[in-house]
């Protein structure tokens, strides 16, 4: 391995060793008591899975498009 | 005859990508849930009904199971065309496994799915990982899917139909590849990022639609021969969503969604969504929802003659449409206190209704498929467009 390589993994490997340092640092602006809001059933994405799952299926099964919806999945009603 | 629902899969991935605002591992409130649903459009009456289970066995360890079932009458506009229009069901099958150490949730699924022409197994596997004090979660999954694909070339076998006839076609196996990433922005604001890569290989066709091509010693003018699709399809989908919490207790919602994939479709979805509580005892909800697409290259309604090109295709999912959709959903809450085992119910309906258009699919059906038609030359009947609504009812018991 050459001088110059070696000079880039240890730069890229001190850049690794600051990003992660500054990931275990990072202190969350929201803080755990302060996610009443967030936690309120209202919020969710989708309450009802099988509700949301269906419609999906539903789309899914006329479109072209599939999955990407956090309800992934394939289906074409062929009757 | 219908390609599975697989609702099984989407509720385990739709749980883990989707259901945890808060941020945290936390397993999901035991439940149980009995559904029913009714589609009715573009000639189909699709009735589904559904139970689902879930249970904590500890405070890390949880199970699920899912049945469903579906029932299909009529028939769509192009299987009438060739095809007599029968009643099918399908059964779906599926067990999940959630288990939490730490920070991290491990899911493990398996959905088993069975009809009278497609039978369908699907394994999936995800991890979903909490960091940065909680405020932001990844989730990686992969599912496995192995189906088997047929064709009923006979009745229903209800009483005075014809006996079903199988003719086993093919194989075809799916593999997706899910990367999802949620973040809690502000107190009141959520957003989440999903991608999802998925490949398809074997038969992929339709067995039930057929093209139509330009053929002047036909009496209609057009004649129609099988489809032929590639054996292989790779598609990526990206969505972004955001949902905020506004002053007085309601929840905007707003998603995006950009689909592309190796036949040459691109797709755009926008849908805004809001919901209004009411008391503690009514939560309403209201929702719009826009696609649209462009064709497959090997797509088209009318090919100028018999085998113009290797791969053809006439299926109403591959042809240029858009769709609007506006939805309404009440939940009802009961038994504050409790009672029994249960700690709380609620009862939801939802009605939706969606109209479709397409850019690029006539419908053929009434024109010149039918002595008394004929007032249209092949390639100029109206184009196609119906619209469909979808009734939910459902009730969860939570435990």
């Amino acid at each position: 391995m050459s001088t110059a390589s070696m000079s880039t993994l240890t730069k890229l490997g001190i850049i690794a060793a600051v990003m992660l340092q500054g990931a275990c640092s990072i202190q969350p602006w929201v803080k755990p008591y302060e996610r009443d809001r967030l936690a309120d059933p209202i919020m969710s994405w989708d309450r009802d899975v099988i509700s949301g799952a269906y419609l999906d299926h539903i789309y899914e099964s006329r479109e072209g498009s599939r999955g990407g919806t956090g309800a992934a999945g394939g289906g074409c009603g062929c009757n | 005859m219908s390609k599975p629902f697989r609702i099984a899969r989407l509720i385990v991935v739709g749980t883990f990508l989707l259901a945890r605002p808060g941020g945290g591992a936390v397993l999901p409130d035991d439940r149980a849930d009995i559904f029913y649903s009714d589609y009715k459009g573009g000639g189909m009456d699709i009735t589904g009904e559904s139970v689902l289970v879930r249970k904590k066995f500890s405070e890390n360890f949880s199970v699920e199971a899912n049945y469903f079932i579906d029932k299909v009458s009529g028939a769509s506009i192009d299987v009438l065309s060739n095809a007599s229009p029968i009643k099918d069901e399908r059964k779906q099958k599926s067990l999940s496994f959630d288990y939490i150490h730490d920070k991290t949730q491990y899911n493990f699924s398996y959905t088993d799915s069975a009809e009278r022409d497609y039978t369908s197994n699907t394994l999936h596997f995800s991890l979903s990982q909490d960091m940065f004090g909680d405020l932001t979660t990844i989730t990686l999954g992969f599912s496995d899917s192995r189906d088997k694909v047929g064709e009923n070339d006979g009745g229903d076998g209800l009483p005075g139909h014809p006996a079903p006839n199988v003719v086993w076609l093919g194989h075809a196996e799916s593999r997706s590849y899910q990367a999802g990433l949620s973040q809690i922005v502000t107190k009141s604001l959520i957003t989440g990022v999903t991608l999802e890569v998925i490949t398809d290989e074997g038969y992929l066709a339709n067995p039930y639609r057929s093209i139509r091509y330009v053929d002047p010693t036909a009496a209609l003018g057009y004649s129609l021969a099988s489809q032929v699709y590639p054996n292989t399809h790779t598609s990526t989908a990206v969505e972004g969503r955001a949902k905020y919490f506004l002053p007085y207790r309601a929840a905007a919602s707003v998603s995006y969604r950009y689909f592309s994939d190796t036949w040459g479709v691109r797709g755009n979805t926008v849908e805004l969504g809001y919901t209004q509580p009411i008391s503690n005892l009514w939560i309403l909800e209201g929702r719009l929802r826009h696609y649209s697409q462009n064709h497959a290259t090997f797509y088209s309604d009318l090919f100028p003659y018999a085998d113009s090109q290797n791969f053809v295709a006439r299926d109403q999912d591959l042809a240029a449409q858009s769709n609007n959709t506006i939805g309404f959903k009440a939940t009802y809450a009961f038994l504050p206190d409790g009672w029994k085992i249960f700690k709380r119910g609620t009862a939801s309906l939802d009605v939706s209704r969606i109209q479709f258009k397409y850019g690029d699919f006539r419908d053929n059906k009434d024109y010149n498929d039918t002595p008394a038609g004929g007032n249209y030359a092949p390639g100029n009947e109206p184009l196609y467009s119906f619209g469909a609504t979808v009734y939910q009812i459902y009730l969860s018991m939570f435990f």
